[in-house]
């Protein structure tokens, strides 16, 4: 059943551009359809007992394409897809008669049914595969509008950053396993105890965090998220902050059993989750970009979430995941307002809007609906959210401080998403506004009453849900009976102490707002201006590293070769006992030693020599010196063979070079000293080896049978022959073949030449 | 018995041989070149079986015993590499059709690349060290006729570094050959391995396997020996870069990973540490040469250095496990690498350029090329759930059991900067907007085909990566255990 509802969207979104194409208007109407069905099957599972179902995939590694759906994984999968079918509506309406809106279905879907995947998947590897494939899909997703440079940049960005993560995270899930044995996360979780006393907890921990910090955009790594609005908006509702940014929460409340409840675990998500609440906080309330304030309150809401995991306990969970329903509803909804004023009016800017409440009534509405229920006011569902982000805060004055001041920012953003583009004094907009059609009114109405429903009737609408999830998280059975009252208690007052602060920071924003620059450009410089100047050296080292080593010249390539031969050769011969220790010189005759001489004198002159003729002629000394070297110990055969080899080759090269130009002199004397200690170390150490191997002598030498069997079986007497055509004629077919294809390489060479314009 | 161990040799003989008697006949060496290909592939699907049903076969040449003559041998390994070497090229057989032009293909393309196909096959089949250096100059000819057939300037100068370096190679091999036979007295490397398992000289026998290490370093491309590679493939037509980048490093690394693991596995510590360092300065000098590019083909090029590092990897971390990885990432590779050429050819068919900077407007005219290039682009950078996210994973996991964690972290984020190689190609020719106008250029369909099967197959091995990895598992158990192997070549267990 889990494989086919993850799949479904896999299947449906290849065959999307044919749908859309065939059916312009109504095409993403219908492919809202198989969201809508997933979002009532899931919801047909409330309360249920969870089901496992799994498929083999490289079972030797303890990779399988397993599938569970539990609570949490309920709560995630019901976002997804209920939110999936208003934005597939939504983006039919929003991009109507874009020439790739097929395509941006096509990955819509794709993306929906990877991030079912990453939810549901209960094996740490089908975990990842779906990860990244929500990092692809976002990456094609923010490079929608493709031929705009910052487009681009941003999707690289965005790539990079969570791909970044996502190794780290996948050598985490590795640790995991190398801790429990197996990559089940029903296994893993299994074994909390074993996982927080193992020496590899800390790093898996940190790589694990790694993955959820950069995908969930958490401050350092919180920059790429505003950069990926550059995402038409439906991508930026739907991935950007109502599901795939929570990724990164999803796995550290998943993983929160096993890895929470430690110093590390607390101190890393509490400080991580506060950071990003506030400098979201702050940065959303100096933005002027619609879309920028939603992106930076997005940021804040999610380091909300980190914030409450970390602290964990029944409170926590609880916290968790009603903060993660109400934010998704009223984010959601959100965005999709602003892309209906963006889309209306022309312009996102909130000093440009104003008053368009008479032109558009219902997207106002649902605005204000998703608005009060971000400021955390009753009776929405944000508002119980709030209620229990404070009492889990409650743990420190310090974190109660941090948090009721985010909640005061909130307030203030919500304000200026919902309020200013809709009332006060009207402003002559860059387009003649009036209300968007109902593909784009229906998700952010939707989303907004589910906001009010909720929080009108919490217990029953959502109690299960939350139950359910909240135990997941917490890894015990949590009870959640929500409510909008529950009596005058220290939550209450803070709640009314954040409206009115709130209220008044936002009745007081056109004066605050300009003091915030400069903290809005320093905080939002810092890490990603890292990002860049990380980049920006990587290509600087790899450009000088390329000039250096692949500079064009072939001396340096030989050079660099040779002295990696010599390297390797002479470390290991140093590592050993050293050169073998044998009396070079006992048994060394007079004939002997006057051959060596010729051979050495051959070899000097010819590097001394000033013209090829002389170079080459000394060369033919040293081949001579070589032959003799076969008479003197008993292969007379084998010297015949390299007289005749060395005179032809002699002969025919004095033919070449008396075609050849003058020679020149062209390498200074330092190359040439250079090159002499490279070719003079060479020599040496194979001069070492030979010595070496030498007095090895390890078994009795093969030649023997030659000798025995070469006229017995092989019916010749020339042991040689016999060689080279029968006991190893594959050799020769082989040299046979080069000769050939070398005569064949000549003749084009010469035959073949290029045309006189020849096309690149 | 099991002479058909003979076949993906004789077969592109045959093929190369005849089509020499047809010279000028183009349509007959065409047909000639294709089918022997496709034979090619079958015969090592056949072998792979074969081996996979009776285990390791050997053949001894011409009927003299081993260690006297020459033996073929085919185990796993051998099994899945000729299989893969006869993949490549159909694939580039049927491309070069429309790719390669009517000259070069008058002048003798189809037998030049059958004899290619011969000397790699060879290399991947033979039990003897001596008779692979044979194969290793077959396949140097081969590759340097092809690189230089056409004449252009360009693919002189690549050329020319082309041969020159891969002398080194071949006289290093060589020496190494001499110095091996002289300590050992034999060439046949199942006896080899018994040889020097009692070696009085280890030191010695390292600083041989440094030489082998040197030259096959060469061949595979490994840091800092690569220079030759980025310098000449992309001078060829795409056909010939495509076989090259598909198969011709990887005969390197085949041979690097036969020799130790059967030859020379006395210091296992110092030598395979030592891969291990060399396969990680690999991957990022590689990648870093990528980023550094903004040549199609040059990026390309520097990709397989950087892959290069991953093969080695394997060896280097010298478990069971690692070695899978090894052999499941050189089957991933070589389709996808080879693809990527192919992928190049086509693009540059539409836009008239290799250079980024000329190319543009690819993903909005031409969607299925933008798909055909996302599904090897991204396998390549190791995106789940294609072929080399399994690859590093293996990999991946091997390194961190082995609590290697250095060459794990350089992996990863090797793997990482190849995406960003990856996304800037396809910010440049698909994204961008195209600078020039080009008009609608038809491209045959003889370049798509063998494009879309290997990304198929890129696919399908990222599915069925549990099969893939069971036959990569079981051919890391034969090499880490090399018994079976030197009983099938010497006839008796010793």
């Amino acid at each position: 059943m889990i494989h086919a509802a993850v799949l479904s969207g896999f299947v449906l979104a290849v065959f999307a551009p044919a749908i859309q194409r065939r059916w312009p208007k109504a095409g993403s109407w219908m492919l809202s359809l198989l969201p809508f069905g997933l979002a009532v099957l899931f919801a047909s599972h409330i309360g249920e007992e969870p089901v496992r179902e799994s498929t083999a995939w490289i079972p030797a590694l303890g990779a399988d394409l397993a599938f569970r759906l539990d609570g949490l994984g309920l709560v995630f999968a019901l976002i997804i897809s209920a939110v999936g079918a208003f934005v597939l509506i939504y983006a039919g309406g929003y991009l109507k008669g874009h020439r790739h809106l097929g395509r941006i279905q096509c990955f819509l879907l794709l993306f929906m049914a990877s991030m079912l995947g990453v939810v549901l998947a209960d094996n740490l590897v089908a975990l990842f595969v779906f990860w990244e494939l929500t990092s692809v899909t976002s990456y094609l997703l923010i490079g929608f509008d493709h031929e705009r440079e910052k487009s681009r940049a941003a999707a690289l960005q965005a790539l990079l950053v969570t791909g970044f993560g996502g190794v780290a995270m996948l050598a985490g899930a590795l640790l995991l396993q190398q801790i429990t044995g197996t990559l089940s996360i029903e296994g893993v979780l299994g074994q909390g105890e074993t996982i927080r006393a193992h020496a590899l907890y800390v790093p898996a921990l940190l790589l694990i965090l790694l993955g959820a910090f950069t995908k969930s955009a958490q401050f350092p790594f919180h920059f790429w998220l505003p950069n990926a609005m550059e995402a038409p908006t439906p991508v930026s509702a739907y991935l950007h902050s109502a599901t795939m940014v929570k990724a990164g929460i999803y796995l550290m409340a998943r993983l929160s059993p096993a890895l929470g409840g430690t110093d590390w675990w607390f101190g890393l998500l509490v400080t991580g989750g506060a950071v990003t609440m506030l400098a979201g906080a702050v940065l959303a309330f100096g933005k002027s970009d619609l879309k920028q304030i939603l992106a930076y309150s997005t940021v804040s809401a999610l380091g909300m979430l980190t914030f409450v995991l970390g602290i964990g306990g029944e409170a926590g969970a609880r916290a968790a995941v009603v903060l993660l329903i109400a934010h998704s509803l009223y984010k959601g909804a959100l965005f999709m307002a602003a892309g209906a004023v963006d889309h209306e009016a022309g312009t996102r800017m909130i000093e440009d809007l104003g008053g368009l409440r008479g032109a558009m009534p219902v997207t106002a509405a649902a605005a204000l609906g998703a608005a009060v229920s971000m400021a955390g006011l009753p009776p929405l569902f944000g508002f119980i959210a709030k209620e229990l982000f404070y009492e889990a805060a409650e743990v420190h004055p310090v974190l109660l401080a941090c948090a009721v001041a985010t909640g005061i920012l909130t307030v203030g953003a919500a304000g200026l998403v919902a309020i200013r583009p809709f009332f006060g004094r009207a402003v002559q907009t860059l387009k003649h506004a009036h209300e968007a059609p109902s593909s784009l009114w229906l998700g952010p109405a939707a989303l907004a009453a589910g906001g009010i429903v909720f929080g009108l009737f919490s217990g029953t609408a959502a109690g299960g849900l939350v139950a359910g999830a909240a135990s997941s998280v917490a890894g015990i059975p949590v009870t959640a009976e929500l409510g909008l009252l529950h009596g005058i208690n220290l939550t209450l007052l803070l709640s009314a102490f954040t409206a009115v602060a709130g209220v008044a920071l936002y009745a007081s924003a056109d004066r605050i707002r300009p003091l915030l620059r400069p903290v809005v450009g320093s905080l939002a410089w810092g890490p990603a201006g890292w990002y860049d100047a990380l980049l920006a050296s990587m290509m600087r080292f790899a450009t000088f590293q390329t000039r250096l080593l692949q500079n064009g010249l072939l001396p340096h390539y030989l050079r660099v070769t040779l002295g990696m031969a010599i390297l390797l050769i002479g470390v290991a011969l140093v590592r050993g006992t050293g050169p073998p220790q044998k009396n070079l010189l006992t048994d060394v005759r007079l004939h002997e030693a006057v051959v060596g001489i010729l051979i050495l004198a051959g070899a000097f002159s010819s590097v001394r020599a000033t013209s090829r003729l002389a170079a080459i002629t000394s060369l033919g000394v040293v081949a001579l010196g070589l032959a003799m070297t076969f008479v003197l110990f008993g292969a007379p055969d084998l010297a015949m063979t390299q007289f005749l080899v060395e005179t032809l080759t002699v002969i025919l090269l004095v033919l070449v070079i008396y075609k050849l130009p003058a020679y020149t002199q062209k390498s200074s004397d330092r190359t040439r000293l250079r090159d002499a200690i490279v070719s003079v170390i060479a020599g040496s150490l194979f001069t070492v080896l030979v010595l070496g191997v030498t007095s090895m002598q390890l078994a009795p030498e093969i030649s023997d049978y030659y000798i025995e069997n070469s006229e017995k079986l092989a019916h010749g007497r020339n042991i040689v022959n016999v060689i080279l055509v029968d006991f190893r004629g594959l050799d020769t077919l082989g040299e046979i073949t080069v000769l050939s294809i070398a005569a064949v390489g000549v003749y084009a060479l010469l035959k073949l030449r290029p045309h006189k314009e020849e096309p690149s | 018995m099991n002479g058909f161990v003979v076949l993906p040799l004789l077969i592109p003989l045959v093929s190369a041989a005849s089509s020499i008697l047809f010279w000028r006949r183009r349509m007959i060496q065409r047909w000639l070149g294709l089918s022997s290909s496709f034979l090619l592939l079958g015969s090592g699907l056949l072998l792979l079986y074969t081996i996979r049903e009776h285990g390791i076969q050997a053949m001894q040449v011409g009927g003299w015993p081993a260690p006297f003559g020459i033996t073929l041998v085919a185990d796993l390994f051998t099994g899945i590499m000729v299989t893969l070497a006869g993949l490549i090229g159909s694939a580039v057989a049927v491309y070069s059709v429309a790719n390669i032009d009517a000259r070069r293909e008058t002048f003798g393309f189809h037998p030049l690349l059958q004899v290619l196909l011969m000397g790699v096959s060879g290399a991947f089949l033979t039990g003897d060290i001596f008779n692979l250096y044979v194969w290793f100059e077959v396949m140097l000819i081969a590759s340097f006729v092809l690189l230089g057939l056409g004449g252009e300037r360009k693919q002189l100068e690549g050329g020319f570094k082309y041969v020159t370096l891969n002398l080194v190679s071949s006289a290093l091999f060589l020496a190494g050959v001499g110095l091996l036979y002289g300590a050992a007295g034999t060439l046949n490397m199942a006896d080899l391995a018994v040889k020097l398992r009692n070696a009085n000289e280890p030191a010695l026998v390292t600083a041989l396997a440094m030489i082998f290490l040197t030259a096959f370093g060469i061949k595979a491309a490994v840091f800092p020996l690569f220079f030759w590679l980025p310098a000449s493939y992309h001078t060829p037509p795409v056909a010939i870069s495509a076989v090259f980048a598909g198969l011709l490093t990887k005969v390197g690394v085949y041979a690097i990973i036969r020799v130790f693991t059967l030859v020379f596995v006395q210091d296992v510590a110092y030598t395979h540490g030592l891969i291990l360092g060399i396969s990680a300065l690999t991957m990022i000098t590689g990648v870093l040469g990528a980023a550094a590019q903004n040549d199609f083909r040059r990026i390309l090029s520097f990709h397989i250095v950087s892959q290069i590092g991953y093969m080695t990897m394997g060896l280097g971390l010298y478990t069971s496990i690692a070695l899978a990885g090894s052999v499941f990432y050189i089957v991933h590779h070589i389709i996808v690498k080879t693809n990527l050429f192919l992928i190049s050819g086509i693009v540059e068919r539409r836009t008239g350029s290799f250079q980024l900077k000329q190319m543009g407007g690819l993903y909005h005219a031409s969607p299925l090329l933008a798909l055909l290039f996302l599904i090897p682009a991204f396998s390549l950078a190791g995106i789940p759930p294609l072929s080399g996210f399994f690859a590093k994973f293996i990999l991946i996991r091997a390194g961190l059991e082995n609590e290697e964690y250095a060459i794990v972290a350089v992996a990863l984020m090797v793997g990482l900067l190849t995406l960003f190689s990856m996304t800037k190609i396809w910010a440049e020719a698909f994204w961008k907007p195209a600078p020039n106008e080009f008009g609608p250029r038809p491209v045959h369909r003889t370049m798509w085909a063998p494009a879309v099967a290997l990304a198929v197959l890129t696919i399908c091995i990222g599915f069925g990566a549990g099969p893939v990895y069971e036959l990569s598992e079981q051919t890391a158990r034969q090499l880490m255990d090399p018994t079976a192997y030197i009983q099938a070549v010497l006839g008796v267990s010793r």
